[in-house]
């Protein structure tokens, strides 16, 4: 089915360089109780693609992640300024129903966060909310094999999520993500709390999936964002307590991840992914 | 660096060891201390009360001679009040922890009320018993009715149940309310599909100690206005009522040995009822355990 898939691409060519934007984000700044996570953010996401975001400890990019599916409206006291479309609407438009945007645009979370029910409970939840409760079975069937789970848990639906690998558990938590039909996946660090195997089974895993969602991924992890990602955002930080500015999170340079990795434009990019930083 | 092993074998000095059992000790008398009073407790009050626990006992009506003397309007007075106290008390008390726990916004005025609910927990039910006099009897002429005191003890019990509810949404996870909002879930299906079930054995829990605190009240019913001798099961929400308590109140206050023994009896029933309260709260607290383990 991949191969197929392939091979439809191979026949249409598309422009490799500027794919349709997904997102576009515009002068975004993001501030939790009035003081500054991340600002000046301008980049455009493309489509059927991965981007990655990395930079150091406190550089907002979890932050900035989770304006994608409107994640801060849930926490208090956040706020955030500027513009980001999404296919050219304002996610942040008065008439946008946060609930319908995060059906649309599917987040994986840092630690695997499986409900404490059955595997298959798991999967039926995003499809129960949001009414695809029609070929229930086949929706949970497929939304497993699309997370490359589905060998492992095919006889044993009806056991406790909880009793599954940490790696195991973070693809339910991709299957479940995949199970609603979304157009973006957004993933939060999702295997730092992994081991190099599982670690591996995820990267995999992303590049099946980039054929058919648009991936955004925050890591800690630098080889990481080279194997998977397509483009890559590094962030760091601005500003420190002896200079008298908050620090914040700034956008420092956004490109395609080979070139990043080989020839950044900024030295600061550089200093990060050679390991000169801090 | 050198490894020095010879620590391992040198004996602690004798204060260290001393001090370690006579901790150990005083731990120990501490629940003995406990355990033995309510075994003397319960011992006297079965050897008091195991003769007077026979059927007409338990189904015969208030009597001034002690032979004829039965429980039955106080036990179906009690089983009344704790029917409707839980009915009353559990969706208030349930609902406004969810509300303060799940969608108030952080501020000063749910702060003030937090602090509020924690103090009511604390008030003497006396006091209660007053204000359900005032409020119930009086201004809603409600007057010395089953339903006067079950509102009354639903008072009591909703800052238990509303604490204990709090603490059991709040041991939730917060990644659970993240991941289920994350799949398009509105806040209210976050709650109610996925934290409430995993509340739910804390939630059980804080109820049953709420309504048990509830079922051996005197002091408020006795204020508002329950009867120690009715000739008559309620069968209206507005009819008059007894309640185990009260009964074994005023058998208490009697210098006949014989209403002593009734007394003890109906504290024996008293236990019972509220022994099989708590096996029904453990079952369904299991039962869930299982459902999300």
């Amino acid at each position: 089915m991949i191969v197929e898939t392939e091979l439809v691409r191979d026949d249409i060519p598309i422009p490799e360089e500027h794919p349709a934007p997904v997102f576009q984000v515009r002068d975004v700044a993001v501030t939790y109780g009035g003081q500054p996570a991340v600002e000046g953010i301008t980049m455009d996401v493309p489509s059927d693609r991965i981007t990655a975001l990395i930079g150091p400890s406190g550089c907002g990019k979890s932050t900035l992640i989770r304006c994608f599916n409107r994640m801060n409206d849930l926490i208090p006291g956040a706020a955030i300024a500027g513009r980001i479309d999404y296919h050219g609407l304002d996610l942040y438009g008065p008439n946008v129903d946060p609930v319908e945007v995060r059906r649309r645009i599917g987040m994986v979370f840092q630690q695997p966060n499986p409900f404490p029910k059955s595997i298959y409970e798991n999967v039926a939840f995003g499809l129960r909310v949001n009414k695809m409760t029609d070929d229930l079975d086949a929706r949970i069937e497929k939304a497993l094999r699309d997370a490359a789970l589905w060998d492992e848990v095919k006889r044993k639906l009806k056991t406790p999520a909880t009793s599954l690998s940490g790696g195991q558990q973070q693809r339910l938590c991709i299957a479940r993500a995949l199970a609603t039909a979304p157009d973006v996946l957004l993933m939060d660090e999702p295997c730092s709390a992994l081991d190099p195997i599982a670690t591996t089974k995820i990267e995999d895993l992303m590049h099946q999936l980039k054929t058919n969602y648009t991936i955004l991924i925050v890591t800690h992890n630098m080889q990481q964002a080279a194997r998977v990602s397509d483009r890559t955002a590094f962030l760091t930080v601005q500003g420190s307590e002896e200079e008298g500015i908050i620090p914040r999170g700034v956008l420092v340079e956004f490109d395609d991840t080979e070139r990043i990795f080989t020839n950044p434009s900024d030295s600061r990019t550089e200093d990060y992914i050679t390991g000169r930083f801090g | 660096m050198a490894v020095r092993i010879e620590t391992l074998t040198r004996r602690r000095s004798w204060t260290t060891r001393f001090g370690d059992r006579l901790a150990e000790a005083s731990l120990l008398a501490a629940t003995a201390v406990g355990l033995i009073a309510l075994t003397v407790l319960l011992w006297t009050v079965l050897d008091q009360g195991a003769t007077a626990l026979n059927w007409p006992f338990i189904r015969n009506f208030a009597s001034r001679i002690p032979e004829r003397a039965g429980i039955w309007p106080p036990l179906v007075g009690t089983i009344y009040l704790m029917l409707l106290v839980t009915a009353a008390s559990f969706p208030l008390g349930v609902g406004a922890a969810i509300y303060l726990e799940e969608f108030a916004p952080r501020n000063r005025l749910t702060s003030a009320i937090e602090t509020n609910i924690a103090n009511l927990a604390a008030v003497p039910s006396i006091i209660y018993g007053l204000l359900g006099l005032a409020l119930f009897y009086r201004a809603m002429n409600l007057g010395r009715s089953l339903l006067t005191g079950a509102l009354t003890l639903t008072l009591l019990v909703l800052p238990v149940i509303i604490i204990a509810t709090r603490e059991a949404l709040r041991a939730v996870p917060h990644s659970i309310r993240l991941g289920a909002m994350a799949l398009g879930a509105t806040r209210w299906e976050a709650v109610y599909k996925q934290v409430l079930p995993i509340a739910i054995p804390g939630i059980m829990t804080g109820t049953i100690l709420g309504l048990s605190r509830a079922i051996g009240e005197t002091a408020p019913l006795l204020v508002a206005g329950a009867a120690a001798f009715v000739a008559f099961t309620p069968d209206h929400l507005l009819d008059a009522y007894s309640a185990l308590p009260i009964q074994i109140f005023d058998w208490v206050r009697r210098p006949q040995p014989d209403f002593q023994a009734l007394a003890a009896g109906a504290i024996l029933v008293l236990l019972a009822l509220l022994l099989t309260m708590n096996a029904i709260a453990i079952v369904i607290r299991n039962r869930y355990y299982r459902r999300n383990r």
